[in-house]
């Protein structure tokens, strides 16, 4: 069974359908990529799943149950967890704290405190960093530590958006180590890249977005050889 | 003794002095005149009122220019059931907390449709609303007289005890203790509770989450953090430590008017926050004391002093005030920008700024 399952999602800003009726399916334990080119409303799917938009048509089910409409705060006690586009840390507070605030929705407090263990040694950067304040860090390391707050927040579905936005290739390419390492874990994630070639890469299965409307689907590796995904977002010559 | 006992015994011998100090503070005072008993006790309603403004402004980071507004409705809570515009008279404790739940009441009225807004909008909105309560009291005496408009409600009861009145001054071992000096300990002993509230929620899970709003909204709800809750929290909260301030004002004035809660009493209480430190109880509390007690002693030294160097008065006491306080919130702004005690959360990112502008320089 699926652990999320959405059928013909709809969002709308005013007037604007910018997610016009999109199915897509994310299994227990898979990593699923969403590509797509700029203003494609990759991101308003996932704020309509994350219950950060409304849906306006259109269902979002987790974990067998229809959450459609249910707000953001809620889906994460039910580890459904986002790392929003643009990071988003609390720059003033120091990496560690941003690290507990990952924790905010558990009670669990031996638990939180092995955890919190277990993401400094995960992000050695962010270690030697604890007590400085978050926004003094590089725009890789502040991905790290957006990544590493929402894996303390215990997520079952962990929702991706643009990790390597704006960041240096070397950079792009160790975020996806680490997305990959969480990925192993057994985490589910849902990735919304605009970084296709490297997303199709780390994705089994992979979605790609146009218009609001979902494409194509398949197989990543399919999906890496299809002549419309290399024209279009691999920079390829038509064959 | 270990050092760590020495510590925590001299902490605690500090403490102990200080309170001394304050509680013994009225006599010293009365001597001066009973007049700076009532300063003092002015002082300490504008702390009060900075502490209930800072959960809003320094925790949540929801600028609000209206605060005023809670502290009359605080006010006019006291006064309609405490004097005799209707004729009641309830004992203070049990209208006291009933200016807090109004006042929190409207605080919710003024966040639910605010939800949405941020910083300059936020302002502007929470400026109207601060004028519209204004009006309202000016306005409510037709057709049923509820708030007596522009006249005020006057001869409002001042706070009792069983036969101890605050009004009165009685003696004690000799010793002559005058109302303003028992409101003086009271007012010390709410003030005491709201730093002790405000310390705890500052530690709290609120607290965090407050903080948390404050830096990113979108990424706090993702954290899990119900953000509408901790927003309208923030502002109920924030509104009933005006309401309890506002209540004690009634009743240590005996009368109030709409004139009372003009916008420039929230810009004032808006920049003791921001010049003592945003977020920062005690540099809240600093600011508090320095912009009540600074043109009250300008009151008193301005004027002998230029009638002793020109032999005349060139320039008001009052003017001097906003001078000088205008000239004191820039020097702040540009020497201490985060206030002069800053919260630890802002010396970090003004340290951390500085290391920034030394790392682009070095590159």
């Amino acid at each position: 069974m699926s652990l999320l399952e959405i059928r013909g999602l709809e969002v709308r800003y005013g007037g604007i359908r910018a997610v016009k009726g999109v199915d897509l399916e994310v299994n227990e334990g898979e990593l699923v990529c969403l590509i797509g080119a700029n203003g494609a409303g990759k991101t308003s799917t996932l704020k309509a799943i994350c219950g950060m938009l409304p849906a306006a048509a259109g269902t979002v089910s987790y974990a067998g149950r229809t959450i459609t409409g249910l707000p953001s705060f809620r889906l994460v006690r039910e580890g459904l967890v986002l790392v929003p586009e643009g990071r988003g840390i609390f720059g003033q507070l120091t990496v560690a704290e941003n690290l507990s605030m990952g924790a905010f929705a558990r009670n669990d407090p031996a638990g939180v405190k092995r955890d919190l263990e277990k993401m400094l040694a995960l992000f050695p950067r962010l270690a030697e960093r604890s007590t400085q304040s978050a926004g003094t860090l590089s725009g890789g390391e502040q991905q790290m530590l957006a990544l590493g707050r929402a894996l303390m927040s215990k997520p079952r579905l962990l929702v991706l958006d643009e990790p390597s936005m704006g960041l240096a290739p070397l950079m792009v390419q160790k975020i996806f180590e680490v997305v990959r390492k969480i990925a192993a874990e057994g985490v589910t994630i849902l990735l919304v890249e605009q970084n296709a070639r490297l997303a199709l890469e780390a994705a089994a299965r992979g979605y790609v977005m146009e218009s609001g409307a979902i494409m194509l689907a398949g197989a990543a590796r399919e999906l890496l050889a299809d002549p419309r995904v290399r024209e279009a977002y691999l920079g390829e010559e038509a064959a | 003794m270990n050092v760590l006992q020495q510590n925590r015994a001299a902490r605690w011998g500090a403490v102990a002095l200080i309170g001394i100090v304050l509680i013994a503070l009225p006599f010293a005072l009365s001597q001066v005149g009973t007049a700076w008993v009532r300063i003092t006790n002015l002082a300490i309603l504008f702390t009060l009122l900075a502490l209930g403004l800072n959960i809003v402004v320094g925790f949540a980071g929801l600028l609000d220019l209206g605060y005023v507004a809670f502290y009359a409705v605080g006010a006019y809570a006291y006064a309609l059931l405490a004097s005799p515009h209707f004729g009641l008279h309830l004992p203070f404790w049990v209208i006291l907390p009933i200016g807090a739940a109004t006042a929190a009441l409207f605080g919710l009225l003024l966040g639910a449709p605010t939800l949405k807004l941020r910083g300059d909008y936020l302002a502007i909105v929470t400026l109207g609303f601060g004028e519209i309560i204004r009006i309202f009291l000016n306005n409510l005496s037709r057709p049923v007289n509820i708030t007596n408009g522009p006249q005020g409600i006057a001869g409002i009861d001042p706070f009792r005890i069983g036969s101890l009145s605050f009004a009165k001054t009685d003696t004690f071992l000799g010793a002559a203790i005058s109302g303003p000096m028992k409101y003086y300990w009271l007012l010390l002993a709410v003030l005491v509770a709201v730093i002790a509230i405000n310390l705890r929620l500052q530690n709290s899970r609120i607290g965090r989450a407050w903080e948390a709003v404050r830096e990113d909204e979108t990424a706090a709800r993702a954290m899990g953090i119900d953000t509408t809750k901790i927003k309208l929290l923030a502002f109920a909260m924030g509104a009933s430590f005006g309401g309890v301030a506002g209540g004690m004002f009634a009743a240590i004035q005996g009368f109030i008017s709409p004139e009372s809660f003009v916008f420039v009493e929230s810009v004032m209480v808006v920049s003791m926050v921001v010049l003592g430190g945003m977020g920062n109880i005690w540099g809240v509390i600093l600011g508090a004391m320095l912009l009540s007690f600074v043109p009250e002693v300008l009151r008193y030294t301005v004027e002998p002093l230029q009638k002793a160097a020109f032999g005349r008065m060139i320039v008001e006491p009052e003017v001097l005030r906003m001078l000088i306080f205008g000239f004191a919130l820039v020097l702040v702004m540009l020497f201490r920008p985060a206030g002069l005690l800053p919260s630890a959360v802002r010396k970090r990112e003004l340290a951390a700024r500085g290391e920034g502008e030394l790392a682009e320089r070095k590159a």
